[in-house]
């Protein structure tokens, strides 16, 4: 399905990638500024373009549920319509200017790639998330708020209230509740597995044992990819159960 | 050909079907009249499986309806609202629902050219005047050739040829033995073509039967009389 | 008359003796079968000539002037018995030996090699395998050490050695050694006037290189890699240490480079990188850091306790998770002409230098030292917006901690040598 605001998208992240290039002039830093764009940025187009993709298409929608077609297959061909296209914006509209900057002759190429392989799973899990939103809140603006909630929630709040319960219970052995805390939000998690390749140095002062063995090995990042891939299954299971109760 | 079974549904708190029964035999036209909110649509969209019922059974041909999708093949539906995604061309459209029923046969040439529709066939959607999009939509439901079409208050919007070409269309699809569900608030364009009326009220079949059998339950002598006199004597 | 020319026979004899001198063999064939049978019978300045071959030897001890070559790799096997080779005299030569198989016990310290307070010696070419400790020098000086290849099996500190220890040494040269797998790669203890210089010391259990109370020493050019601790220098002063590689020094107690209780020293063109920690600095003074690189550790330079009156100037600090971490309010030392990768000011005038100063050290640095598993909220954007707000006004952080002229550039240090 095709619509303008993908290739707006796409424009924003060619734009990006070539301004953070002018700018730092140097492949490290840019990957570096990049993650945070990706971290927080992502999850937010995502969950707004879900939205807005869900109830722009509502009636579209219903004219599609009328015709001898499988509901779920309306639905998730929607989601993977509006969750794949804006990953393609993402990895072709950064991509591209990395590529001519010659990313595939530098060191980065790996962080770079493990950036985007995060970025397109942010991307799944929150237009996952958000048609969940969409598909509970008949009301719009309704639907709106709690998606900006969600985000605002996932992308600052929660990192709040997991510092300063660190803090409040520091006398504790934290590190497998600090650790169990990341896996609960995909932000967090993506977050930890860039830190894996861009800071692992810094990750490996820590003395805790279950730290030494998540980050020191290759458990960390295969723990965290198969979060990331639950974060997008249950989700989608979720908008599948629903999609099968509701009322049109 | 339909067969309704105690039909519930409710919304959060909001009963809106209370125990349907309906047997609907093949053939014919049916008009499902009520007041706002008496339950047409959902009742419509029940069978469309768009709405989930509560409890109750309903099968078409009989085949259970629930948990299924391939049923709607013998089912050309109307929606009341069409809004289409404003991005496509007529044209394309029309192809996509094509496409989506690929091994029925679609006659959409002849539909266009009944509703005058070529000039539009290459514009978008969202340029289209609503009696426009409501001609587009008519021809949508009208192009496969299915055993049963349910039309959601077909007339809105449209012009006097139009509204003249579609009662026309109608019948001639009656001709052909289809099963014709309708709804509509145009109680003279009902009393032309409906042979059996569905009356809903609260959720509830008030009546099953032709205009003639209204009437004289009704003890008035016109059909938009005894429906006046229907919701008055409940509402009053 | 004739007593003179007496003389000059003696001295010509002692002369051509000293140059030319015997020339042992020690091989199956050889009129030696063992280099402890040649050491024997040979006297000053003979050399010996070591073919190809095992021998299966230990406590071989030089008392005499000797010169003893090794052709083709000959295997010296202390099958683990004890301390292999042992010199007590000046000016002896040890090159191109393999020696295997060093004794282990906690009581006594075996050397491949060992030399006691002797003078002017030569330790080249060797291959140590196999060993508890490696090069041990006693009180010795003048001497040199230089390119042997040190590959130990190290598993436990309290059961492994040293690579090269130096203790009650002066002016020794150790020069292009490879040093694997032992307790220290080098250890200096009571050692002054010692040039370290092209050494690779990597994997080692402790550290790299190790100083403990030993002064005016350089170490150059050297690759520090992969050690359990980087290197570690402790209770001396007046050291150098330049063009030295800090490199993939990770864990929790791990650092490129430990200065603790270090006075009036340069560290300058060095390049620390990947390592949990890039310089450790406790109780130091005096100390300049200019024209090094400090890339992608997780903390560029972690400054405990009183530290005074040290300057960091013309340094890079690129891609550090943490850039100077501190753990006082109070600040004495100068950061001055740095380039910042982490900086995000702005140069209106265009002179290269940026117009606002840069405030390395951050409050999260303070959250993670206070509760170090908060590290796992690195780069979080709630960590960034705390990290601005105390940017903006410093409540934690030292208000006088910064870089008043924060370059906009990465230095090229060549430009500066």
């Amino acid at each position: 399905m095709r619509s303008r605001w993908s290739y707006v998208y796409f424009l924003f992240y060619l734009l990006l990638g070539t301004v953070l290039l002018f700018l730092n002039n140097d492949l490290s830093k840019a990957v570096i500024t990049l993650m945070n764009v990706i971290i927080i940025l992502v999850p937010l187009i995502g969950t707004i373009f879900g939205v807005m993709y869900y109830y722009s298409s509502r009636e579209f929608t219903e004219l599609l549920l009328a015709q001898p077609v499988k509901r779920s297959s309306i639905f998730l061909g929607q989601y993977f319509g509006v969750a794949l296209s804006l990953s393609m914006s993402l990895i072709i509209g950064l991509g591209l200017p990395f590529v001519f900057y010659g990313i595939f002759k530098s060191g980065a190429i790996w962080d770079f790639s493990l950036l985007l392989i995060t970025g397109t799973f942010l991307t799944l899990i929150f237009t996952a998330l958000a048609f969940i939103i969409a598909l509970a809140n008949e009301n719009k603006i309704k639907g709106f708020g709690y998606a900006i909630l969600l985000w605002l929630f996932m992308a600052v709040i929660y990192d709040g209230l997991f510092l300063m319960s660190l803090i409040y219970f520091e006398n504790y052995p934290l590190d497998k509740f600090s650790l169990i805390a990341t896996m609960l939000n995909p932000v967090d998690l993506s977050r930890v597995l860039i830190l894996l390749k861009l800071d692992i140095s810094a990750l490996l002062g820590y003395t805790g044992a279950v730290f030494q063995k998540f980050f020191g090995t290759n458990l960390g990042l295969v723990i965290s990819t198969v979060m990331l891939a639950l974060w997008v299954a249950i989700p989608i299971g979720i908008i599948y159960k629903m999609v099968k109760r509701k009322d049109f | 050909m339909i067969i309704i079974d105690k039909l519930y549904k409710k919304f959060d708190k909001n009963e809106v079907l209370k125990g349907i029964n309906l047997e609907i035999k093949s053939g014919g036209i049916i008009a499902v009249l009520g007041p706002n909110g008496s339950g047409k649509t959902t009742l419509i969209k029940s069978i469309l499986g768009m709405v989930i019922p509560n409890s109750g059974s309903i099968a078409l041909n009989g085949m259970p309806v629930k948990n299924n999708w391939k049923y709607r093949n013998d089912i050309d539906y109307l929606p009341q609202i069409a809004n289409f995604p404003g991005n496509l061309k007529v044209k394309e459209l029309i192809n996509m629902i094509k496409d989506l029923r690929t091994e029925k046969k679609a006659d959409d040439q002849h539909l266009i050219e009944l509703f005058k529709l070529e000039p539009f066939l290459d514009k978008k959607l969202s340029n289209l005047s609503g009696g426009t999009k409501q001609k587009v939509n008519l021809v949508l439901t009208f192009m496969f050739d299915s055993p049963l079409v349910i039309l959601d208050e077909p007339t809105s919007g449209l012009d006097p040829i139009s509204h003249l070409r579609l009662k026309e269309l109608i019948k001639v699809e009656k001709e052909k033995g289809k099963t014709i569900l309708i709804t509509s608030h145009i109680m003279s364009f009902v009393e032309e073509i409906a042979d059996e009326i569905v009356f809903l009220l609260e959720g509830k079949i008030y009546f099953k039967g032709s205009i003639d059998q209204l009437k004289i339950k009704t003890l008035q002598p016109d059909f938009e009389h005894a429906i006046a006199s229907i919701l008055t004597s409940n509402y009053a | 008359m004739k007593y003179f020319s007496y003389i000059s026979i003696i001295l010509m004899l002692l002369i051509s003796n000293s140059i030319f001198g015997n020339v042992l063999k020690v091989c199956k064939s050889c009129a030696y079968k063992s280099l402890t049978e040649a050491v024997k019978n040979a006297v000053d300045f003979d050399t010996i000539l070591v073919k190809k071959g095992t021998y299966y030897e230990f406590n071989i001890e030089i008392t005499k002037a000797l010169t003893i070559i090794g052709q083709n790799n000959p295997v010296i096997d202390g099958q683990n018995k004890g301390e292999i080779i042992t010199i007590q005299a000046n000016n002896v030569t040890i090159d191109g030996l393999t020696i295997v198989n060093v004794g282990t016990s906690y009581t006594t310290d075996y050397a491949a090699v060992r030399v006691v307070k002797s003078e002017n010696f030569l330790l080249q070419n060797l291959k140590l395998e196999r060993l508890f400790f490696g090069i041990y020098l006693e009180k010795s000086k003048n001497g040199k050490v230089l390119n042997n290849t040190i590959v130990g099996d190290a598993v436990h500190e309290y059961s492994s050695g040293n690579g090269i220890q130096l203790w009650y040494c002066r002016n020794i040269e150790v020069r292009g050694n490879k040093i694997k797998k032992v307790r220290d790669g080098i250890y200096l203890e009571f050692s002054d006037d010692i040039t370290i210089s092209e050494n690779n010391s990597s994997e080692n259990l402790r550290y790299g290189l190790h100083f403990m109370f030993s002064n005016n020493d350089t170490y150059i050019n050297n690759t520090f890699e992969n050690n359990g601790a980087g290197v570690a220098v402790m209770f001396s002063k007046f050291i150098i240490m330049k063009n030295n590689t800090f490199k993939k020094n990770w864990g929790s107690a791990s650092f490129g480079l430990l200065l603790k209780e270090i006075n009036d020293s340069e560290i300058t063109h060095n390049t620390f990188e990947e390592n949990t920690v890039g310089i450790n600095v406790e109780g130091s003074n005096r100390v300049n850091y200019t024209h090094n690189d400090f890339k992608n550790n997780g903390w560029a330079v972690k400054v405990r306790g009183a530290c005074y009156f040290n300057v960091f100037e013309k340094n890079n600090f690129l891609y550090n998770s943490f850039d100077v971490s501190y753990n006082s309010r109070l600040n004495d030392n100068k950061f001055d002409q740095n380039y910042w990768s982490n900086y995000t000011g702005y140069d209106l005038d265009k002179n290269g230098i940026g117009d606002i100063p840069y405030r390395p050290v951050k409050l999260f640095s303070y959250i993670v030292n206070r509760t170090p598993e908060t590290i796992i909220l690195l780069r979080s954007l709630f960590i960034d917006i705390i990290d601005f707000s105390e940017k903006v006004s410093p409540v934690f952080t030292p208000d006088n901690l910064l870089d008043e002229n924060p370059l906009l550039k990465p230095i090229r240090h060549d430009n500066y040598r």
